[in-house]
C-alpha cells in the first residue's frame, strides 16, 4: 500500500510535466491543425536553456524556467512565421513533414552544440527527501509539481479570460467565421505556436533537473505529448491535464509492477487503444477547446 | 529518347560491378536495399496517401526474422527470406486492420506507436533477440552451390530484388487495385460511393508494402551480417520518407531516384561533414524540398521534358 502511494506521488510529478507538454501540443494540433513532431525538441531546448542559465549564469531556478519559456516561445514564433504561415493552405501532410524536418534540424543542432553526453542540470534544492507519512518526495520534485500546476492554471486563465484566449477559442471553433469577425488568424496562429512551444520548454526546464538533459530526450517527449493529446481529446485543455496525470501514473505503475524496460511502451499502447476504441478522447463528447 | 531513357539505366545497373570499386559497389548495394524500402513506403504514401512513420518496424521485423531463422534454426537463406516477408506482411495486415478507420495524423500515430512497441520488444526480450547487443554472424546467402558472399554477387541479388519490387509496384499500380488506391487518396467518400471498398484496399496496400519492407530487412541482415535494435531507429523511417518525397511520391521511378540520390549524397559528404552535420543538412533539405519542389524530382523532370516547365496552372503568370 505504501509502495502504491509512493508510485502515485511519483506518477503525479511526471504527469504534471506531461500535462504541460500535452497542453502545448493540443493547442497547436487542435487550433492550427499542425501535427507538430518538433514539439519534443522545444522540450529539449527548455532543458538546455535551463542548464545554461543555472550552470553558467548561475541564476535563480525561477529565472531559469522563465528564460526557458521565453526561448521556447521566441523560437516557436519564428517557426510559425517563417515555415508554417506560408504553408497554411497546404495539406496536413505537408506541414507534418516540414515539422519532421524542423525536428531533425533542431535535434542535430543541439547535438552539435552540446555534444551527445547527457548533462546533469544543477538545482538549488536539498537532495534529502521530505517524508510525509508513508511517502517520500524530493523537494525538487515537489517544486516541479507546484510550478507545473501554476503554469497549467495560467494557461487556462489565458484561454478562458483574456481577449487573446477568446480569439483562440473562436479560431478553433470556426476559422473562417472568426476571420470574418475580425480575428487576425495569422496573429492567433503565431501566438498559439509560441504559447505551445513555451509550455513545452517549461516542461523541459522542469523535468531536466529531475532526470538528465541529452539531445534525443525530445523524441519520447513528443510521443508522450501525442499520447496525452489523444487521451484528452483534440484541443481539450482539462482533458490534456487529466490525460497527462493519467499517463504519468500509468507509467509509474507499469514500471513498478510490470517491467521497467517497458515503461515507455505504456504511452504507445495507450495511443493505439484510445484511437481504436475512443478516438475523440476519454473525457470529451466532441472535440473542443478549453 | 524514351527508349534510351528506359534502357540506359538498366544497362548501367547490370554492368555496374564491372567498373566500380568494392567500396562503390557497397554504396550501390545500400542504394538498392533503400530502393526496395522506398518503393515499399511509396505504395502507401504515394498511392493511398497514408503516411506510415512505422516503416522501420517492418524493415526490422524482416531483418530479425531472417537472422533468427538462419542463426537459431539453421534455415537456409531463401526460406528465411520468404518467412521474413510473410511475418512483416502479417504485421502490415495487423497495422492495416487496426487503423481501418484512422486517417492522416491518426494513422501516422498508430504506425509510430506500433514501431515503438516493437522496438522496445527487441531491446527487452533478451532470450530471443540478445537485447541491445544484437545478433552477430548472420550467414551469407547461398544459391545452389555458390555462396553470394562477394560484393558483386550480392549486388545482383539486390538488383533482382529491386527489379522484382519495381515490377510488382508497376503491375499493382496499373491494375484495378492501383486505381482503387489512387481513388482512396484523391477522394475517399467519392471512391466509396462508387463502390470501391476503401478499407479493404488500404489493408492490401499495407500488407504488400510491409512485406516489401521485410524483404529489404532480410537483404540488409544478410548483407551486413549483423542485426541489432538499431534497425528500428527512426532515422531509417525518416530516410525512406525523404527518399520518396524527394524522388516524387506517387511515381514509380521517383523512390528509386530518391534512394540512389540519398545513399550516394551522404557517402560523398562523409569526407567533409560529420554525421550530425549531414543529418542537419537532411532536415534542411526536407524543408526546402517541401517549399520549392513539393512534387519531387521525377514529376518535375517529366513535366520539363513534356515541354511544360510549369504544369501547375496556378504557377503560370497571368496573361495581361
Amino acid at each position: 500500500m505504501d509502495q502504491l502511494l509512493q508510485h502515485l506521488v511519483n506518477g503525479l510529478v511526471l504527469g504534471g510535466t506531461y500535462a504541460l507538454l500535452g497542453i502545448g501540443l493540443t493547442l497547436i494540433f487542435g487550433l492550427m491543425n499542425v501535427v507538430n513532431f518538433a514539439h519534443g525538441e522545444f522540450y529539449t531546448l527548455g532543458a538546455y536553456v535551463a542548464f545554461a542559465a543555472l550552470g553558467w549564469a548561475g541564476v535563480d531556478f525561477f529565472v531559469a524556467v522563465l528564460a526557458a519559456i521565453a526561448a521556447g516561445a521566441a523560437l516557436g514564433w519564428v517557426c510559425e512565421v517563417t515555415l508554417l504561415r506560408p504553408l497554411r493552405g497546404e495539406s496536413i501532410d505537408t506541414t507534418m513533414l516540414v515539422m519532421i524536418g524542423v525536428w531533425i534540424v533542431m535535434q542535430n543542432a543541439e547535438l552539435l552544440a552540446w555534444g551527445g553526453v547527457a548533462k546533469s542540470i544543477p538545482h538549488p534544492f536539498p537532495t534529502a527527501p521530505l517524508v510525509l507519512g508513508p511517502v517520500a518526495i524530493a523537494p525538487l520534485r515537489l517544486f516541479v509539481l507546484v510550478l507545473a500546476a501554476a503554469l497549467i492554471a495560467a494557461s487556462w486563465l489565458l484561454i478562458q479570460k483574456t481577449k487573446l484566449g477568446r480569439a483562440m477559442r473562436a479560431t478553433f471553433q470556426d476559422r473562417d467565421t472568426a476571420a470574418l469577425m475580425g480575428v487576425g488568424i495569422g496573429r492567433i496562429h503565431a501566438a498559439t505556436f509560441a504559447l505551445g512551444s513555451g509550455l513545452a520548454a517549461a516542461a523541459g526546464a522542469l523535468l531536466g533537473p529531475v532526470f538528465l538533459a541529452y539531445p534525443s530526450m525530445g523524441d519520447l517527449a513528443s510521443l508522450k505529448a501525442f499520447c496525452v493529446v489523444i487521451l484528452g481529446g483534440l484541443g481539450n485543455l482539462p482533458g490534456a491535464t487529466l490525460g497527462g496525470l493519467l499517463l504519468g501514473i500509468a507509467e509509474e505503475l507499469g514500471a513498478g509492477y510490470i517491467s521497467s524496460g517497458y515503461r515507455d511502451a505504456v504511452g504507445f499502447v495507450i495511443i493505439i487503444l484510445v484511437l481504436l476504441f475512443r478516438p475523440s478522447g476519454l473525457f470529451a463528447r466532441q472535440e473542443r477547446i478549453a | 529518347m524514351t527508349r534510351i531513357g528506359r534502357w540506359l539505366p538498366a544497362l548501367v545497373a547490370l554492368t555496374l560491378p564491372l567498373w566500380l570499386s568494392t567500396y562503390h559497389l557497397h554504396v550501390a548495394i545500400m542504394a538498392g536495399i533503400f530502393g526496395v524500402l522506398a518503393l515499399s513506403l511509396n505504395l502507401l504514401l504515394g498511392y493511398t496517401g497514408q503516411l506510415s512513420l512505422g516503416h522501420a518496424a517492418f524493415f526490422g521485423i524482416g531483418a530479425y526474422t531472417s537472422a533468427l531463422l538462419t542463426l537459431r534454426l539453421e534455415w537456409s537463406f531463401w526460406p528465411a527470406l520468404a518467412a521474413a516477408m510473410a511475418l512483416a506482411g502479417a504485421a502490415g495486415w495487423f497495422v492495416g486492420r487496426l487503423s481501418l478507420k484512422l486517417r492522416g495524423a491518426y494513422f501516422v500515430l498508430v504506425t509510430i506507436s506500433f514501431a515503438g512497441v516493437i522496438s522496445l520488444v527487441s531491446v527487452n526480450w533478451i532470450e530471443l533477440t540478445n537485447g541491445p547487443l544484437g545478433l552477430p554472424g548472420v550467414p551469407a546467402p547461398e544459391l545452389g552451390p555458390w555462396s553470394l558472399r562477394t560484393k558483386s554477387a550480392y549486388y545482383y541479388l539486390v538488383l533482382a530484388a529491386v527489379a522484382l519490387c519495381y515490377a510488382v509496384c508497376r503491375r499493382l499500380v496499373n491494375s484495378r487495385i492501383g486505381r482503387a488506391f489512387v481513388a482512396l487518396r484523391e477522394n475517399e467518400p467519392l471512391a466509396e460511393s462508387v463502390g470501391v471498398e476503401v478499407t479493404h484496399y488500404l489493408v492490401v496496400a499495407a500488407v504488400v508494402s510491409a512485406a516489401m519492407a521485410g524483404l529489404g530487412g532480410s537483404l540488409y541482415a544478410h548483407y551486413t551480417r549483423f542485426v541489432s535494435p538499431e534497425v528500428f531507429l527512426f532515422t531509417y523511417t525518416v530516410t525512406m520518407v525523404i527518399m520518396v518525397v524527394a524522388g516524387g511520391k506517387g511515381t514509380l521511378a521517383g523512390p528509386l531516384v530518391g534512394a540512389v540520390l540519398f545513399t550516394v549524397l551522404p557517402e560523398t559528404l562523409r569526407a567533409v561533414a560529420s554525421w550530425q552535420w549531414q543529418m542537419l543538412a537532411y532536415g534542411l533539405l526536407l524543408v526546402l524540398l517541401l517549399f520549392f519542389l513539393p512534387r519531387g524530382i521525377v514529376p518535375q523532370i517529366s513535366a520539363y521534358i513534356a515541354g511544360r516547365p510549369r504544369s501547375d496552372p496556378g504557377a503560370r503568370a497571368p496573361s495581361p
